[in-house]
């Protein structure tokens, strides 16, 4: 066994030997444009993305002409979310999204939301001027909306319902157990809905959501669903007819592929537009301009044919070892807390909260052992987790949680290691915990009365 | 995260980890931070009579520098009197640490708790005396029992 052991692949994944062999002539050899129609190499270069093409769109049951390579699934998030809420303008303006979505989703949202507020402004300005036959700055807005009662004002009510930008956004906050709410979903849906945006498999608790019900049921409201399958896609069965998903962000990093592409699958039938957010030779059938990366899509074509034909297996693998690890915990330790829900996760994800331990000092003894925390310590915010904190985890179990993300290239020896590894780290921290000594003499930690800092 | 070879030496090995009787007149306790932060250190000074610290027991909840600074200060406070040590300051931990500018709090923390622990100690004896010397102390006190 190697030392250091990675368990760490939601946040990526090694390339799998057979891809970087199938990526290595277009390295090398054939480094032609696949834009370039007019000679060998272009054609060579082409006809490589046009089969990777085919083979991404096998692993999620879709057709070849649905994918559009993209930069990585960020970018797709971004394309998927903008694209459609410029481009269905004039059919609504409004999103619904789940608390525990990738940023890469809400804060393309929250960009929307504030494009949407900025533009109601620049119109309240506009009739102010009007009203008052002055300049109005954006300070004075406030008292000046009052005054003239804009809420009421008929002539500003036609223009915000002629001219929007952006968009209004609706983020629903999922069960304790980190799934979508199907009711409170149908509820949020309005006329002016044009797209909800929910991932297949969390990245931090690998909660995967029910997608065929909240397909069927955007199918049966007319409004679009877009899936941030990154992490689900290869991993759990995903078929873009049975989920009636109409956008799927996709990145080659997260299954066993290159870092640096990712598509966007785009349903034709019944037809799905998006507006281009890149500018420039109109490849991609337009959705997306820019050379294409043909190595990287070469690799990530082969990474989906090798997700799809070992799907079955090594998910069950995966999965075996994930639950391994967790009775392993569980035999050695008390006090755990397994966040989201076991039923429906990514075989090989395990986030758990060591309570009485803090994540980042748990990560710092087990440091032979790549893994993530929730902690606040480990990120640049200071503030534990929002995908816990979405779901309603306390603060200081956020902070005591620790997330694992077993993949293809783990072993049971490598689980049985990282068992031992973790149970003697966590008794040595526990034994130098004051919580931990609190809660074994059964004080009640929340009837102390903590000095907040 | 890199951190300073002086907080992984006081992380692996860390001094004087453990617990002293909170029911000893001498012993001054200090739980300072709450779980909810993601840090909570707990020092307890056995002090004589005369103010000198003899023994320090920390135990803390916190990230690697949490509990290298405990480390530290329950190192520097033994042997000095209560006077000397409510003096050490956060700057002083966090430069001996070489802590970076994220973690300064967990030396703010460690300062806290030793004051904290030197007003408890200093509130119990206060206590004792204005119950009358010569009387041995008959009820733990209720206040200190966290």
């Amino acid at each position: 066994m190697k030392l250091p052991i990675y368990m760490d692949n939601h946040a990526t994944t090694p390339v799998d030997p057979r891809v970087v062999e199938a990526m290595e002539p277009y390295l090398k050899d054939d480094f032609g444009n696949a834009a370039s129609r007019n000679h060998r190499f272009g054609w060579v270069a082409e006809a490589a993305v046009e089969k990777a093409r085919k083979q991404v769109a096998a692993l999620i049951g879709a057709s070849d002409k649905e994918i559009v390579f993209t930069s990585g699934a960020t970018e797709s998030n971004n394309l998927a979310i903008k694209g459609v809420l410029e481009f269905y303008k004039d059919k609504g303006d409004h999103i619904i999204t789940v608390a525990t979505e990738h940023k890469a989703v809400l804060d393309t949202c929250k960009r929307l939301e504030r494009q949407s507020k900025e533009k109601i402004d620049e119109l309240k300005r506009l009739r102010l001027m009007e009203l008052t036959g002055k300049d109005v700055s954006v300070d004075e807005l406030g008292t000046l909306e009052i005054k003239h009662e804009l809420d009421k004002d008929p002539v500003l009510a036609r223009w915000l319902a002629a001219v929007h930008d952006g968009a209004r956004v609706t983020v629903l906050r999922p069960k304790k157990d980190g799934l979508v709410d199907l009711a409170e979903l149908e509820k949020a849906i309005t006329p002016k809905t044009v797209l909800v945006s929910i991932m297949l498999g969390n990245n931090e608790i690998g909660v995967v959501q029910p997608v065929e019900q909240i397909g069927a049921l955007c199918r049966q409201k007319g409004v679009l669903f877009h899936c941030d399958a990154v992490q689900g896609a290869g991993k759990v069965p995903f078929d873009v007819e049975s989920a009636k998903v109409d956008l799927v962000s996709l990145s080659a990093h997260k299954l066993y592929g290159p870092k640096g592409v990712g598509a966007l699958y785009v349903r034709r039938k019944p037809r799905v537009r998006v507006a281009p957010q890149i500018d420039g030779g109109g490849h991609e059938r337009g959705m997306r301009s820019g050379t294409l990366n043909v190595a990287g899509i070469v690799g990530f074509g082969k990474a989906c044919e090798l997700a799809q034909a070992e799907l079955s297996t090594e998910a069950a693998r995966t999965g075996a070892l994930r639950d391994r690890l967790l009775a392993g915990l569980q035999k050695n330790l008390d006090f755990l807390v397994v966040n989201g829900s076991m039923e429906h996760r990514l075989p090989g994800n395990l986030n758990v909260s060591f309570s009485f331990v803090e994540g980042e000092a748990l990560m710092m003894a087990i440091k032979d052992v790549a893994v993530s925390s929730g902690s606040a310590c480990t990120s640049a915010s200071l503030e534990p987790s929002y995908v816990l904190r979405a779901l309603g985890v306390e603060e200081e179990l956020a902070h005591s949680s620790i997330r694992f993300g077993l993949g293809r290239f783990n072993t049971q020896e490598e689980v049985d290691y990282v068992v031992d590894l973790v149970t003697r780290a966590v008794r040595k921290l526990r034994d130098m915990s004051p919580l931990y000594e609190m809660a074994k003499e059964g004080i009640d930690l929340k009837s102390v009365q903590w000095s907040a800092h | 995260m890199a951190y300073s070879e002086k907080v992984i030496e006081h992380y692996e090995n860390p001094k004087n980890v453990g617990t002293l009787d909170k029911e000893d007149p001498n012993v001054g306790t200090g739980l300072v931070g709450a779980p909810a932060c993601g840090d909570v250190m707990r020092l307890q000074l056995k002090i004589r009579d005369d103010g000198v610290i003899e023994d320090a027991k920390f135990k803390t909840f916190g990230c690697g520098s949490a509990i290298a600074s405990s480390s530290l200060v329950s190192e520097w406070v033994k042997g000095k009197s209560t006077e000397e040590a409510v003096k050490i300051t956060n700057k002083e931990i966090a430069r001996e640490l070489a802590l970076p500018p994220v973690k300064i709090h967990c030396s703010v923390l460690a300062e806290d708790a030793i004051k904290a622990a030197i007003k408890d100690f200093q509130e119990k004896r206060a206590k004792r005396l204005a119950a009358g010397s010569g009387e041995a102390a008959a009820a733990p006190d209720a206040k200190t029992s966290r």
